[in-house]
């Protein structure tokens, strides 16, 4: 956090939290209603750009001050696997761009695929 | 052929003259907080963790969007989270708490057929195109890094 | 009736002698509510899948109907039956457990009209004395196959429409007590190029257009001669450009003309543009439409069920939407 040593600088860190996640969910609803792309399309799209802008260099930068605005949004998500592969082809080699990411990012996928499986054996969807 | 052509441009301008978009500001602005106050409480969750000592700001981060999925996932197995997203829209699929939203409602409701050919095989239904395109384009962004290296010669 | 003619005209004059509708709680709480037979608050109707559930449903209103003409499910001379689902296992496993003869039909929503066309083409024939004509749709069942799963958070265009739980079944006979069916026109497939799968009374108001001009022209009528004109499920917004592509012929559908999608939902509902799916028609045609026949308030009814005939496959490789529309005209004896 770079703002953080006063009380004003942590108000303004999440004020910015707030506004640059939201101005991102707020481009994803313009593309909806603009371009009539699916949800699964633009989820892609920002992803990639994740990926883009971490492969470039600029994510980090960038997410020292968005912090969770730019982390939590799925681009975020592109980031951390952009960031293994590149960690990990530097490090062990061309192969490594293939494990790395999948490592980076091995604790939430992880996660959500055992949480999803065990909601499926105690819950039931409802029609409504 | 071409009487069909023109007919079908005319109709296509007229249906899009007279549908109605969901009345786009207010669906912004949905977006725009649903999506804002996900991020604010990854960033609390992020914080939090960070104030333990030996927890450095990286795993903070992973923590917090963990404990976001784990949210998500439970919102949806109780059959709020769709509610949530019929309001939110782009706000709460565009965050972490989206995909495992997605996630879980595909293993949710396949599980009529059976835990391994329902929930198992259609888990990756709608998200796989996230994971898929994620796996592909951080491998080139992995490999061109390493191109790029070896040719400026940093390894 | 010229050699072009699409319209089937029924000499014999077979008649609707019951019908029965089923609908999910939903449905119960709109509108025609009141109309409807029976309300199912449970959408699985205690089986163990929505797709069994589904089934249940339509076993209920062939029975129901079989039950309120004074008949035995024996003495049924054909089922003609179809629902939204692949492979019609609806229909097909309701029919299972039933000693009839059995015709499985897939026209999209609308296979109701094509049903009864069908059934009163046969009856009219001669080839049998009775027949079952039956189709539902399901919420939670066309969601999962058409769409996404159903606690999956999205959001939907305004003009989106919301696929309707319900079944219902008529039986015609030869005689009897109802209204009979004059005429049917059997549609073409139409297709004016939308391609938004979202979008489906825009795609299937072109195929009831088509079908009006057919069922003005084969038959010699106007609109002022029917009492109600009702479509199966274009939603509001579908209803709307029906009237328009009408208006810009130079007719006028008025007060008369109701579309049941829009009819079976009200606007607090969130339901978008309206209802949707097989069971729409039918259920608003065995509940609403034949209670006002058999009260005389509308004598003469043209029912045109309209059916979009895509599947996710043919949507995600960009093709547009085919549509069609069957109509049914339907006359008290006077």
């Amino acid at each position: 956090m770079i703002f953080s040593d006063t009380w004003w600088g942590w108000l303004l860190n999440y004020l910015i939290v707030f506004t640059s996640g939201g101005l991102f969910c707020l481009l994803a609803q313009v593309l909806i209603i603009k371009t009539k792309l699916t949800p699964a399309r633009i989820l892609v799209l920002f992803l990639i750009a994740g990926i883009i802008l971490q492969a470039i260099g600029v994510y980090e930068p960038i997410s020292e001050v968005l912090r969770s605005g730019i982390a939590i949004p799925i681009t975020g998500f592109g980031a951390s696997l952009a960031k293994g592969s590149i960690e990990w082809a530097m490090q062990y080699g061309p192969l490594g761009a293939f494990a790395g990411g999948l490592v980076q990012t091995a604790y939430g996928v992880g996660i959500a695929v055992f949480a999803s499986y065990i909601v499926s054996l105690i819950f039931k969807p409802k029609s409504k | 052929m071409t009487d069909n052509i023109k007919r079908n441009e005319n109709y296509s301008r007229y249906v899009n003259a007279i549908s109605p978009s969901s009345s786009a500001l207010s669906s912004l602005i949905k977006a725009f907080i649903a999506g804002g106050i996900t991020c604010v409480i990854g960033e609390i969750v992020r914080n939090t963790f960070g104030l333990i000592p030996g927890i450095t700001d990286e795993q903070a981060a992973v923590y917090a969007s963990v404990v976001l999925v784990v949210i998500a996932i439970l919102f949806t197995g109780l059959g709020i989270y769709d509610s949530i997203g019929r309001i939110g829209g782009a706000g709460s699929f565009l965050p972490i708490t989206g995909f495992a939203n997605a996630m879980s409602s595909a293993a949710m409701e396949f599980r009529s057929e059976g835990l391994i050919m329902g929930t198992a095989v259609k888990m990756f239904n709608v998200v796989g195109p996230v994971i898929v395109n994620g796996i592909v384009w951080s491998a080139v962004a992995g490999i061109l890094r390493y191109i790029i290296a070896l040719i400026s010669g940093v390894l | 009736m010229t050699a072009k003619s699409q319209t089937l005209v029924f000499k014999n004059r077979p008649r609707i002698i019951a019908g029965m509708s089923v609908v999910g709680d939903k449905e119960g709480e709109g509108p025609l509510g009141k109309y409807f037979d029976t309300i199912e608050p449970d959408p699985k109707m205690g089986k163990s899948s929505f797709e069994k559930g589904e089934t249940a449903m339509f076993s209920k209103a062939i029975e129901g109907a079989a039950a309120k003409a004074g008949m035995q499910i024996f003495d049924i001379g054909a089922l003609f039956a179809g629902d939204l689902l692949n492979q019609l296992v609806s229909s097909s496993y309701a029919a299972r457990d039933l000693p009839v003869s059995y015709f499985g039909l897939y026209s999209a929503c609308s296979t109701m009209t094509e049903a009864l066309s069908l059934g009163a083409a046969m009856i009219n024939a001669g080839y049998f004395k009775t027949a079952a004509c039956a189709t539902g749709s399901h919420f939670a069942t066309a969601e999962r196959q058409y769409r996404f799963p159903l606690e999956y958070g999205c959001q939907r265009p305004p003009y989106a429409q919301w696929t309707v739980t319900a079944a219902g079944c008529s039986i015609l006979a030869d005689s009897g007590n109802g209204p009979a069916i004059t005429h049917a026109t059997i549609g073409r497939v139409v297709d004016y190029g939308i391609t938004d799968a979202n979008n489906m009374g825009a795609a299937m108001a072109p195929a009831a257009f088509d079908t009006v001009l057919a069922v003005l022209e084969d038959t010699e009528m106007k609109i002022e001669d029917f009492d109600g004109i009702f479509t199966g499920d274009l939603g509001r917004l579908g209803g709307e450009i029906l009237r328009d592509l009408c208006r810009e012929r130079g007719i006028e559908l008025g007060q008369r003309y109701s579309d049941c999608g829009e009819m079976i939902f009200s606007s607090e509902q969130e339901c978008y543009s309206g209802g949707s799916g097989a069971g729409c028609s039918a259920c608003v045609l065995n509940s609403f439409i034949l209670d006002k026949m058999k009260k005389h308030e509308y004598n003469r009814v043209l029912l045109m069920a309209t059916g979009a005939l895509m599947s996710p496959t043919t949507s995600f490789q960009g093709e547009s939407i085919p549509a069609i529309c069957h109509a049914v005209i339907m006359e008290n004896d006077l």
